[in-house]
């Protein structure tokens, strides 16, 4: 007992840097000012330019993919980490938003742009009503039945043959044109994700982090819980509807797979992967899973072994995420202190 | 005192299953008074402010508020009304700085509406109410404790920010379940003047204690519960040189046959 090795421990502290742009003091010099706003840039600037160095056809359209997977799992993030309801939903709002999205191009002949519009609204505010009855439950329950809901859906368009049964609807409007396409789906993306990322710190983010804190303490000052969940649901669902709604008008197509659990899945190993919490990671996630994913499509059935093989070793070796791993270094260092 | 009830219970009655929580607790809570709820472990206080501010639903009996039927309504409504509680095992929201958990019961149509604590009728910025009514409360303006996270604060400190939360909605009645235990002595030498400053601002007060000494130099009238029910009622003076409160503190088998076969 008692060795050099275990009289020492590490210690983090905050850069002398970090704690000077917390406050006013940023605006005082570029270094400050870039230490800032640099990391947002690159992320702002590398996201825009992505559809201009894309090689193929085939990979633009995957960027649409990983924008799509994007909206779900930054929703995700929102709705388990700042409202502590652990959704799985992802296929659930991905199949409302996108059949409305079908029905309103397809039966009424509105053009995507509209028909997305309006199947966000309508979409988030039909997957709240029919998810109000659920808010009380917590934890896994709550996830149990945002499970349900996507299996009762497509088996119901498949038992009664509406919404075009199993073939779907075909024949939907596509974007106007690609790069319209790639850009709305950048634009809305990072729209949501600096939205939301303000939406946490504003008082209402703090009052939806309270419920996750403790619902006790928020009804005794006053406010209905339930209220609240709603309002954070709708805005969680309707990211999910609008992807849902792009990916009808991507594909020109929307059937039954709407509702695969893939749209559940893939999210919350995003956001495992990217850092839980941070709203940045789950977006990181889904930049590094998507295009894997579509790699490994080389290799066949294959394909799933090395999927699992890589997200068991990013669970194993840095379980707290990429993001909060990178701020960590970002904003501490480390050295090693005498006890 | 003006001498009007502010709170009425009539016969509150709470079963879980076949055990009786509560049996027809009945009292009344003039304006502007400290009302003493004492009672052994089990007796059913807590259970009774549950009852009282909605957390649980009653079996039978009614409430009435400012004479106004509240009895199981959801309890962010009667919180609305101006009906507040603090819990006995402190719910602060940890991941947040002690002046930020304020901001929550200042969010409330309530506090919106009332201003918050001193608030006249207009809330200001949530962050600088919240620290005024922090530092009355007895958090330290400048230094780092009101910025400090709630799950680095000392339990004396807890106690205070439960009772801010219930300040933050301008409330015109609280019950404090133990705002005294866990306290050293000093602490509750701090919070008794607390206590008597909050009923000379004219708000009413029920505390349910086991502290009985510190309890007796603040409350106007104590109420004594026994296994669910009511056993007396009266001044300070009655309730100490009272025999059936002794017994009941120090539980004689006696006693509960006698209870039982009265």
């Amino acid at each position: 007992m008692g060795t050099e090795q275990e009289q020492r421990r590490k210690e983090r502290l905050d850069r002398g840097i970090k704690v000077r742009s917390d406050g006013l003091y940023a605006l005082m010099s570029w270094r400050e000012l870039s230490y800032l706003t640099v990391p947002r840039m690159v992320l702002i600037v590398g996201f825009l330019i992505l559809p201009l160095i894309m090689p193929s056809m085939y990979w633009e359209r995957v960027i649409s993919i990983v924008c799509i997977y994007a909206l779900l799992a930054i929703s995700f993030d929102f709705m388990a980490h700042f409202l502590g309801l652990v959704s799985l939903g992802g296929a659930f709002f991905i199949g409302v938003g996108g059949y409305i999205s079908a029905v309103l191009n397809h039966s009424l002949g509105l053009p995507p742009l509209v028909s997305i519009a309006v199947s966000t609204i309508v979409g988030a505010l039909i997957c709240t009503l029919v998810l109000l009855p659920c808010l009380p439950l917590r934890g896994v329950y709550f996830a149990i039945v945002t499970l349900m809901y996507p299996l009762f859906l497509a088996r119901l368009i498949e038992a009664l043959n509406i919404l075009g049964g199993t073939d779907g609807i075909m024949g939907l409007d596509s974007f106007p044109g690609r790069w319209i396409e790639q850009y709305f789906m950048i634009l809305m993306v990072l729209g949501f994700l600096f939205g939301m990322r303000r939406l946490v710190n504003t008082d209402l983010g703090l009052v939806l982090r309270a419920v996750k804190d403790n619902d006790q303490a928020v009804r005794a000052s006053g406010m209905s819980i339930t209220f609240y969940k709603a309002i954070a649901v709708f805005i969680a669902s309707a990211m999910g509807c609008l992807g849902g709604a792009c990916l009808v008008h991507i594909y020109m197509w929307a059937g039954i797979s709407l509702f695969a659990l893939d749209f559940s899945i893939l999210p919350i190993a995003a956001t495992v992967i990217g850092g839980s919490g941070t709203l940045v990671g789950p977006l990181l996630g889904c930049l590094i899973l998507v295009p894997i994913s579509e790699l490994l499509r080389a290799f066949g059935t294959l394909r799933i072994v090395f999927y699992s093989l890589i997200l068991v070793g990013f669970i194993v070796l840095r379980s707290e995420g990429l993001m909060v791993y990178g701020q960590r270094k970002y904003h501490q260092f480390e050295r090693w202190v005498r006890v | 005192m003006s001498g009007t009830p502010i709170l009425q219970v009539k016969e509150v009655t709470k079963a879980f299953g076949g055990i009786v929580a509560l049996n027809r607790v009945s009292f009344e809570v003039n304006e502007g008074e400290i009302m003493g709820i004492i009672g052994p472990n089990g007796s059913g206080k807590t259970t009774l402010i549950n009852c009282i501010t909605g957390f649980i639903k009653m079996s039978s009996g009614k409430v009435l508020f400012k004479g106004r039927d509240i009895s199981n309504k959801p309890a962010h409504k009667i919180a609305d009304m101006g009906l507040t509680r603090t819990f006995q095992i402190m719910r602060p929201y940890y991941s947040l700085p002690a002046y930020k958990n304020l901001v929550i019961p200042l969010f409330s149509p309530r506090a919106r509406r009332t201003g918050g604590w001193r608030g006249g009728g207009k809330l200001g910025d949530r962050d600088t109410v919240g620290i005024d009514i922090l530092e009355e409360i007895g958090f330290e303006r400048d230094s780092f404790v009101p910025y400090k996270m709630a799950s680095s604060l000392p339990t004396g400190y807890l106690k205070r920010l439960e009772l801010a939360r219930c300040l933050a909605l301008k409330p015109e009645i609280i019950l404090c379940d133990e705002v005294f235990s866990g306290l050293s002595m000093s602490e509750i030498a701090s919070m008794v003047p607390l206590i008597e400053r909050l009923q000379m601002d004219g708000i009413t007060l029920v505390m349910v204690e086991h502290r009985l000494r510190e309890l007796f130099r603040v409350a106007n009238r104590v109420m004594v519960m026994n296994f669910g029910e009511k056993l007396m009622e009266g001044t300070a003076e009655e309730v100490m040189t009272s025999e059936k409160v002794k017994e009941a503190y120090f539980g004689s088998e006696e006693v509960e046959e006698v209870m039982t076969y009265a």
